[in-house]
């Protein structure tokens, strides 16, 4: 698995053996700012990345993935696999077996019962899960015994670490979750806000959407960690004032998610408090082209929908020109330095996964025009291409975002030089990515020609984020513009090939599939116009020992090993 | 102040002669508005408030034709470049002229700011007015007042785009339609503290004497309004039409980052203000212009408006 | 006096009512939806069922219905029983959160110190700044002080929050290491030690606020005086041998203080209301920063009870000020 775990300055690989040294609770107090503020502390009620995070840092799943995309057992012995026996033959079954001894911070045993609990909290029809997607498939949940579970799948699950693993699915108590189930989950305040478990800090007070404060766990498996005694989580604002208060005033140890220009984040490097720490996942900055008509003049309930295809751009032509169009490397440069690369993949990580794809990367304005010319579409007397007496425009959609917004302008710039003109339009990201069939401006309603967002998916296998783009996943007035083929790419080929990969176990074999599936939605049909590659990045106090970047898991995921460097 | 008596009249020097001829009216008698304009115009804050201001809006109007730049190009080798003679403020992130921009996010904020501002004040003034003179509209008028004060006003916006946007984009172009959209959506939703405070004056005002006077001699409520109540409310109206376009431009701004308001490569100033915030440090002159043009806008629009009340104040024109 | 006080009261019964509804049909109408900040890696049928979880599925006439039920018989029982120790809520539904799934109304209550600390501080000291300065500036019309107050309150005003607010950080806390940038709102005082630490980090969002209320209603105050410096009344109370001090303080100042009541009056519900954007800057995380955080995230149930709370205060205070008026001007009459 190549990933590139990218450090702006030294990272503290050094200094690990001094934290081993050190003792539980010694280091006093580490202060955290995230710019969103977490509201509950329960991954099952919400599914927000701020919530998760900070949960994690409480409740801990049985295995995550590791800054490399590797699967290390948290809770688990080990990481159930075909060889070692933990997945059946026939894909069907896993079974999972916890460290022993393990106690929750209250003191009692963690067992079986506790991970059947989770699985049985969520699959709940009435609970709302937020994370139910990671249960499907799920027959049953089976203990074995006191430290042995089973989960069996209705169907072969070549990739079958859904449940219990990663910050999205933590195990929690059943002896505190237990009148908590069903409908009743949302009325359990104090659980919610306080869950037990046994992740290395226990929460002492929690102010949604404010401040969570915590104390270090005294029951915690490892007897020298967390090298701290409390930790402040505080939240909210933006993520200009908290990348200030970590480099420039050194009030807190680690700020998430700095999505600034990069100039800005130089400038508070300079600051000389902290650093930035970057590293990739697979979250691509993608532009998507609409297959279907979504004119104004259209009748409501046929506009975006597959009864009229795009004028436009259902051409391949137009649409590789413009890709062809797009300078790559100047929009990473101007938007994310050196969290961000150029890519012409859908899927860009983990290696096994992502295609060799690079026919993108270089701008080519005078092969764009070529092709506009041979797809018919002329230079008008206004310099905007026409054919047929239609001009060619386009509306470009996007949600509201400084870096966002400074990429619609460049790219409209270039679509000009071929003779595109555009109309931009940016859109609250609450409505945007809202799914509320009545309003015109979501991003699945698609009302517009072309639109640009970023997407990732859990974990490390890219299998249900390739299976978006089969055609019954169109959103449609039927679904409620429910849908996650945003632009209602349709190819049987695609479909039957989407089936196979989930039928096809062997590692080599499903990277081979997914990486043609990528390839068929860019490069093969440019339908989705991929952009930036982009990385996180975060910003830690030089005084913060510990931290490696992890994008695959919680950014918070190793806690436990963080130290002050005195 | 402390001398209330009139000052005497800078009467000429008569001679001697000339005081045992009928006076004859050089002139045809002046019109209360020459009156008007003749304080007006010895008001030195209202002049230079005047000119400044026509200076502003003639910078951003006519400024842009005779400026080699335009706002939206974006020039990328020349990116967050420092004032020179070539860009005297600066280019931004994407090397667009800053000059070219503050002139063309001028015209925006300028536009949108006075419109919506009037709007307003015509909306408030009229519902203050009506609920202050007349009892019998009081209870309703001051009712919806409440309701409007209580409304949330991001999801208000958000109703009236969803509603709106496109039956105008339909009826006068993108454009256009943005604009009567933004400008109604600030209008209707800032009327409110002036219709408070005029309705607050009006009331007390028409316990008056000379209210009472005009009354009696069969004055007519629209004469009554027109005449007597509205000129002597016209102090407070003063203080809400300059706050008022301050408002209107930071409204607007605070729009157009929702996505409610112009398209994103549509400079206005507050935008500008608050692109450049994240990069107050690296290059302090992106926010100074920008914040600059809106203070002193909102500057000159006061002036403005202390000079035109005090002109239009009987008692103290001809001080 | 009483009985019109008395008969607004009644009145006001039925306009709250109505104005919830126009809330809440309003927060209905507009778009959006409470699963927006969920990640897209969550598949659309999963946000459906996390949706019916909320409650999204019924019709709105119960929601509304359900609402009045909760905010105007199970939460004030609630507050009986924190106040008394009684039972009469147990097991009753109360308001809650779509983010949070916790009581809104412990939220509110949990917010409302800090915004109270320091947005109401603020407005205490706007006030306080603003009539002096409105007054003088006045009295002495044009004068140098007069000039200068018009450029201070004016540049205040027009210069947004967002933009002074990040200035004084950089200045302050960045520059010179004055100031903390995050507001910690969990900070306690009980000594003299604690109480200079929370001056600190109160100074700068309470200058930021302040300035801005000050410029607004000063201009007002000033405005105000000017009308009446030249009434004739003015004239026979100095003619009458008063000194300037009672003339300007007692007999003009009481006769403009309409206007300024009517703007006190509309911006103390504001207070409540929180600085959404001066608390944001400075992570003051108030009712501000919590009703700002509840549209973004479309937690309609927080959003609606939270502006429902401003609406009861908009019409308690503007009653306040009609009451007023009459104080001040005996001859205005309400019938």
């Amino acid at each position: 698995m190549k990933l590139k775990t990218l450090a702006l300055c030294a990272v503290a690989g050094v200094a690990f053996a001094t934290a081993a040294a050190a003792e539980r609770a010694s280091d006093g107090e580490v202060k955290i700012i995230y710019w969103q503020a977490p509201s509950i502390l329960n991954p099952y009620l919400s599914s927000g990345t701020k919530d998760i995070e900070s949960a994690s840092l409480v409740i801990e799943p049985l295995g995550r993935y590791g800054p490399d995309g590797a699967l290390i057992p948290y809770l688990a012995e080990e990481i159930p696999t075909v060889e070692n026996g933990g997945v059946s033959a026939d894909l069907k079954s896993i079974t999972w077996k916890l460290k022993s001894g393990l106690v929750w911070s209250d003191g009692s045993a963690v067992t079986s019962a506790d991970v059947k609990f989770t699985a049985d909290y969520c699959m709940n029809p009435d609970g709302g899960c937020a994370q139910a997607a990671k249960f499907e498939g799920v027959t049953s949940v089976d203990i074995v015994d006191d430290l042995t579970v089973k989960v069996s799948f209705s169907e072969p699950k070549p990739n079958p670490y859904g449940p219990f693993m990663g910050g999205q699915s933590p195990i929690i108590q059943m002896a505190q979750f237990e009148n908590c189930t069903g409908a009743k989950a949302p009325e359990c305040t104090d659980e919610n806000f306080g869950p037990i478990g046994t992740g290395p800090f226990v929460v002492t007070e929690f102010r949604p959407n404010d401040v969570i404060t915590m104390a270090a766990n005294p029951n915690y498996r490892d007897p020298a960690k967390p090298a701290f005694a409390t930790l402040t989580f505080k939240g909210g604002g933006d993520a200009a004032a908290a990348g200030r208060s970590v480099l420039e005033t050194g009030e807190f140890d680690y700020a998430w998610n700095l999505q600034l220009a990069p100039e800005v984040i130089d400038k508070m490097v300079e600051g000389g408090k902290g650093q930035a720490i970057a590293a990739f996942g697979s979250l691509v900055e993608r532009i998507e082209m609409n297959m279907t008509d979504p004119s104004s003049s259209l009748p409501e309930g046929e506009r975006s929908t597959a009864k009229h295809p795009h004028p436009i751009l259902s051409d391949m032509r137009v649409r590789k020109a413009l890709s062809m169009a797009i300078d790559r490397d100047l929009l990473v440069e101007i938007g994310y330095g050196k969290a961000g690369r150029p890519t012409c993949n859908l899927v860009p990580a983990p290696a096994i996964y992502a295609s060799d794809n690079t026919d993108c990367l270089t701008q080519d304005i005078e092969g764009a025009k070529a092709l506009l010319d041979e797809a018919g579409w002329k230079v008008g007397s206004d310099g905007v291409r026409e054919k047929d007496g239609m001009k060619f425009k386009l509306l470009y959609q996007t949600s509201t975002n400084a870096v966002r917004q400074d990429f619609q302008a460049l790219i409209k710039q270039w679509w000009s030089e071929i003779g595109v003109e555009t109309e931009l339009r940016n859109i609250s990201a609450s409505v945007y990515f809202g799914g509320d069939p009545g309003s015109p401006d979501t991003f699945q309603k698609f009302y517009a020609d072309v639109e640009m967002y970023a997407n990732n998916f859990d974990g490390t296998d890219p299998e249900s984020y390739l299976a978006q783009h089969t055609c019954e996943k169109a959103p449609k007035p039927e679904s409620q513009w429910q849908g996650e083929n945003i632009n209602r790419y349709c190819d049987p080929e695609y479909d039957a090939l989407v089936k196979e990969l989930s039928a096809t176990g062997s590692l080599e074999k499903r990277g081979e599939i997914s990486r043609k599936l990528n390839d068929m939605l860019t490069k093969d049909s440019y339908v989705v116009v991929p952009l930036v590659d982009r990385g996180r990045v975060s910003a830690h106090a030089n005084s913060l020992g510990g931290v490696v970047l992890n994008t695959w898991d919680s950014e918070l995921w190793n806690a436990a090993d963080w130290y002050r460097i005195k | 102040m402390s001398d209330t008596s009139p000052k005497p009249e800078a009467t000429p020097d008569v001679a001697p002669i000339a005081a045992l001829i009928d006076p004859m009216p050089a002139a045809p008698p002046r019109s209360q508005w020459l009156d008007v304009w003749d304080q007006f115009r010895r008001h030195k804050g209202a002049m230079a408030g005047a000119v400044v201001l026509i200076l502003i809006i003639l910078l951003v109007f006519v400024g842009p034709w005779f400026w080699p730049y335009e706002a939206s190009h974006i020039d990328i080798r020349s990116r967050n470049q420092g004032p020179s003679w070539a860009h005297p403020m600066g280019t931004d992130q994407l090397g667009r002229d800053m000059l070219a921009r503050l002139m063309a996010g001028g015209q925006t904020s300028v536009s949108v700011g006075i419109t919506a501002m009037l709007l307003a004040l015509f909306l408030g003034s009229l519902v203050g007015v009506l609920a202050g003179y007349f009892r019998r509209l009081d209870g309703l008028l001051m009712r919806l007042t409440d309701l409007f004060l209580a409304l949330p006003l991001l999801p208000l916006m958000l109703v009236m785009v969803l509603l709106f946007r496109d039956k105008l984009n339909g009826a006068f172009g993108p454009e256009t339609g943005i604009f009567i959209l933004i400008v109604v959506a600030i209008g209707v939703t800032s009327w409110m503290p002036t219709a408070r405070i005029v309705r607050g004056d009006v009331l007390a005002l028409k316990e008056q004497e000379f209210v009472l006077a005009a009354r009696s001699i069969g004055t007519t409520n629209l004469r009554m309004i027109l005449r007597h109540v509205l000129p002597n409310v016209l102090s407070p109206i003063m203080v809400s039409a300059t706050l008022g376009i301050a408002n209107a431009i930071i409204t607007e701004s605070a729009l157009s980052f929702l996505g409610l308001g112009f398209p994103p490569d549509f400079p206005t100033w507050g935008r500008l203000l608050f692109d450049a915030t994240d990069y107050l440090q690296q290059h302090p002159e992106r926010v100074f212009w920008p914040g600059l043009a809106i203070s002193l806008t909102v500057l000159s629009a006061n002036y403005l408006g202390d000079g035109l009340r005090d002109a239009l104040d009987p008692r103290i024109r001809g001080r | 006096m009483l009985t019109f006080t008395i008969r607004r009261l009644v009145i006001a019964i039925p306009t709250l009512l109505f104005i919830s509804l126009a809330i809440f049909l309003l927060l209905e109408l507009a778009p959006g939806d409470p699963m927006a900040q969920v990640p897209l890696t969550v598949p659309p049928e999963v946000k459906a069922k996390m949706r019916e979880a909320l409650g999204l599925g019924e019709p709105v006439y119960i929601r509304f219905f359900k609402w009045i039920i909760q905010f105007f018989w199970v939460e004030p029982q609630v507050l009986i029983d924190n106040l008394l120790g009684t039972g009469f809520a147990d097991g009753k539904l109360r308001i809650l959160s779509w983010q949070t799934r916790s009581p809104v109304m412990d939220i509110v209550a949990q917010r409302l110190p800090q915004t109270l600390t320091v947005v109401g501080l603020s407005y205490v000291l706007g006030v306080l700044l603003a009539m002096p300065i409105g007054i003088y500036s006045a009295y002495r019309q044009y004068s140098f002080f007069d000039q200068i107050g018009t450029f201070i309150s004016m540049v205040g005003y027009s210069v947004p929050t967002f933009f002074t607010g990040v200035l004084l950080i950089v200045i302050f806390s960045v520059t010179l290491g004055w100031f903390p940038s995050i507001y910690d709102t969990m900070h306690q005082v009980n000594d003299w030690d604690s109480l200079v630490i929370q001056i600190k980090q109160m100074i700068m969002p309470v200058s930021v606020l302040a300035l801005y209320n000050a410029a607004q209603i000063s201009r007002f105050m000033r405005a105000s005086m000017l009308d009446n410096l030249n009434q004739d009344y003015v004239r026979t109370a100095r003619a009458k041998g008063l000194s300037e001090k009672v003339v300007v303080l007692i007999h003009v100042l009481r006769n403009s203080m309409i206007p300024v009541v009517t703007v006190i009056a509309l911006g103390v519900p504001q207070v409540f209301g929180g600085a959404i954007i001066t608390e944001q800057v400075f992570k003051v995380n108030g009712l501000g920063h919590l009703l700002i955080g509840a549209i973004e995230a479309n937690d309609l149930p927080m959003v609606q009870t939270l502006t429902f709370i401003f609406a009861v205060l908009i019409v308690l205070f503007n009653l306040i000020a009609d009451v007023l008026y009459s104080l001040l001007d005996p001859r205005i009459r309400y019938e």
